[in-house]
């Protein structure tokens, strides 16, 4: 009886079926067996064993992470960064916006959004070798301006100290475009009413923006930010692999987790390391989404992800 | 009236403001633009600077007098994206609309199935084994192209518009006699066009500015894609331009007399120079495509 129900309701949706089949086998494919494939981490692999055949080494991958002198280092660069990131970005975006929104010539608006959106459009490639002008430590211009302020040039890339703040700038400029329109689309769902209200109260410019305006950004504020929080375990590959060259010198404020995962696999060949530390990232990635989910799901259901 | 705009911000300061923001903005895009139209000898002498001494095309004739380099990353670049892309769109479309139905009856597994990929994933060693040791696709295209295909955002992207569509446009069609494949094809293709070009535009923006794939998959220079020659060439230019050089027999000295420096930029300039100038154009459809976060799984 059951049975032929299930027929029937195969027969009935087959065709809609057939049609999600190629993304549902992709992902199967690409996805799905990769993630059994994480088992690889509990074991010592062998290439010619492949993964099912390797041996079993119970939690030694795990041991060896835990115990590596690295991990602090890049837990510590990548939860860092990315907190600063946050802030950073929400800050400068949400300031970048009012200011957009004063302005009425809708020309001038037009430029000044385009001119901070095009990095979005260049890869960390190519924004490494805009960084490459300024920071070539012979040729680059920074070195030049700091020579003619009679002060002496920096091995940049050799050199971690300044990368710390050279890395918000640069996430920052590249993204910061993207943002601020999000914000500004948000303030153009402001009521114009509440303006004039308050423009007739006499109210100053400051008390309209920061009774009105910002205000009204809270709920985006919140759901973008708890959302950021929910993927503050990965860093932007491109960002930390490319900017710094991948120079081993400046690795104590450059390399993150997903560097490190990177260059433990393809450099060193270090296949118990690296996926330990994806495993170890990936768990704490679903427990965190998971986590502020259900936060932004008690703020507002509307904005959470399920 | 107790006080009459006591107060008001004059706009002048924040178009100073959004001046020096620009600056900031275009300088680093200025500054390979100059570095790439410098002389070498000057750049050796002087250093980098954003006027340069003279105005000097040496580099761009070196790349156009031994072009194939670039040409073929170029080649690469275009193959993978517009196949790439293609692709994508036409698998992500078909199950997002499937999906969007709210008569299928399947909907509520697939999209957990689908979006439960986007919280959890086995991380980039399962994955580089799966390509490299069972697909054995090192060097081929479809190392390019296969890893970026199924993106799950803008599937999910795509569902949310084909759900504004109004139900009884299947419903007339179906009593019509149309089969399900052919009200897709007729009916929504053609009223989905503006999520279909923001999804592909979407999609082809993240072919074109893909090198991750190149860096794990291709060691082979004749499938370097434009952004992963530009990463090879930051830290090997000599050998690039020896490979570049026709016939490749070059002696030291003339290798020396390169413009190394110049010729860099110079690619670099061309790789972003059609980015440059056609996305600006479909800036609105990103604007749109942004609001994916919104999306609900």
């Amino acid at each position: 009886m059951q049975l032929r129900e299930l027929r029937k309701d195969f027969r009935k949706n087959k065709v809609l079926l057939a049609l999600t089949l190629p993304l549902v086998i992709y992902v199967f494919i690409f996805s799905y067996v990769p993630m059994f494939g994480a088992i690889v981490a509990f074991k010592r692999y062998q290439f010619n064993k492949g993964i099912l055949g390797s041996d079993w080494v119970g939690l030694s991958n795990f041991k060896f992470l835990f115990e590596s002198p690295d991990l602090w280092r890049i837990v510590r660069n990548t939860l860092g960064y990315n907190t600063v990131f946050i802030i950073l970005n929400l800050l400068g975006s949400v300031f970048v916006a009012l200011l957009l929104y004063e302005i009425t010539s809708k020309k001038l608006l037009k430029v000044y959004q385009s001119i901070m959106f095009y990095p979005h459009f260049l890869s960390w490639v190519v924004v490494a070798y805009m960084a490459y002008a300024f920071l070539n430590p012979r040729s680059g211009m920074l070195n030049q301006w700091l020579s003619d302020l009679g002060l002496g040039a920096v091995d940049w890339y050799n050199k971690s100290g300044p990368w710390i703040y050279i890395m918000p700038l640069a996430n920052m400029w590249k993204e910061i475009g993207v943002s601020a329109i999000i914000y500004y689309a948000g303030l153009l769902g402001v009521d114009p009413t509440y303006y004039e209200a308050a423009k007739i109260d006499g109210a100053s410019k400051w008390k309209i923006i920061t009774k009105i305006s910002v205000p009204f950004l809270y709920p985006l504020m919140t759901i973008l930010t708890i959302l950021a929080i929910g993927h503050i375990f990965s860093a932007d590959f491109g960002l930390f692999y490319q900017l710094p060259m991948n120079s081993p010198t400046i690795f104590s404020s450059t390399d993150v987790i997903d560097t490190y995962i990177f260059r433990a696999l393809i450099d060193n060949g270090n296949i118990g390391m690296s996926s330990a530390a994806g495993l170890t990232k990936s768990i704490l990635g679903l427990l965190l989404v998971l986590g502020t989910n259900a936060v932004v799901r008690k703020i507002n259901s509307d904005n959470s992800l399920f | 009236m107790v006080r009459i705009r006591s107060y008001r911000l004059s706009r002048l300061p924040i178009h100073l403001f959004f001046i020096a923001v620009s600056a900031v903005f275009i300088v680093p895009l200025w500054s390979i633009i100059a570095i790439s139209l410098s002389n070498e000898l000057d750049i050796s002498n002087f250093g980098y600077h954003l006027i340069p001494k003279k105005i000097d095309f040496q580099a761009y004739h070196y790349i156009f007098d031994n072009p194939m380099t670039i040409v073929n990353a170029y080649k690469v670049t275009a193959i993978t994206s517009v196949i790439g892309t293609l692709l994508s769109v036409i698998m992500i479309s078909m199950c997002a609309y499937a999906l969007s139905r709210s008569d299928f009856k399947y909907s509520k597994i697939i999209t957990f199935y689908l979006f439960f990929t986007t919280l959890f994933s086995g991380g980039i060693v399962p994955f580089y084994i799966l390509m490299t040791k069972f697909l054995h696709l090192q060097n081929t295209y479809a190392a390019l192209i296969i890893p970026l295909l199924g993106n799950i955002w803008y599937m999910f992207l795509m569902r949310t518009f084909f759900k504004q569509l109004p139900d009884s446009l299947v419903e007339s069609a179906k009593i019509d006699g149309a089969g399900e494949l052919r009200i897709y094809i007729t009916m929504i293709v053609p009223l989905s066009t503006p999520v279909l070009a923001t999804v592909g535009l979407m999609q082809l923006l993240i072919y074109w500015n893909s090198w991750f794939n190149a860096l794990l998959f291709i060691d082979k220079q004749s499938l370097y894609p434009l952004q992963y020659l530009l990463q090879v060439m930051m830290s090997n230019i000599q050998e690039i331009l020896r490979n570049m050089t026709s016939g490749g027999q070059v002696d030291a000295t003339m290798l020396a007399n390169l413009p190394t420096e110049s010729t860099r930029m110079a690619m670099c300039i061309l790789a972003i120079a059609p980015m440059l100038f056609v996305f600006p154009f479909f800036q609105k459809y990103f604007a749109k495509g942004l609001t994916v976060g919104a999306v609900k799984g």
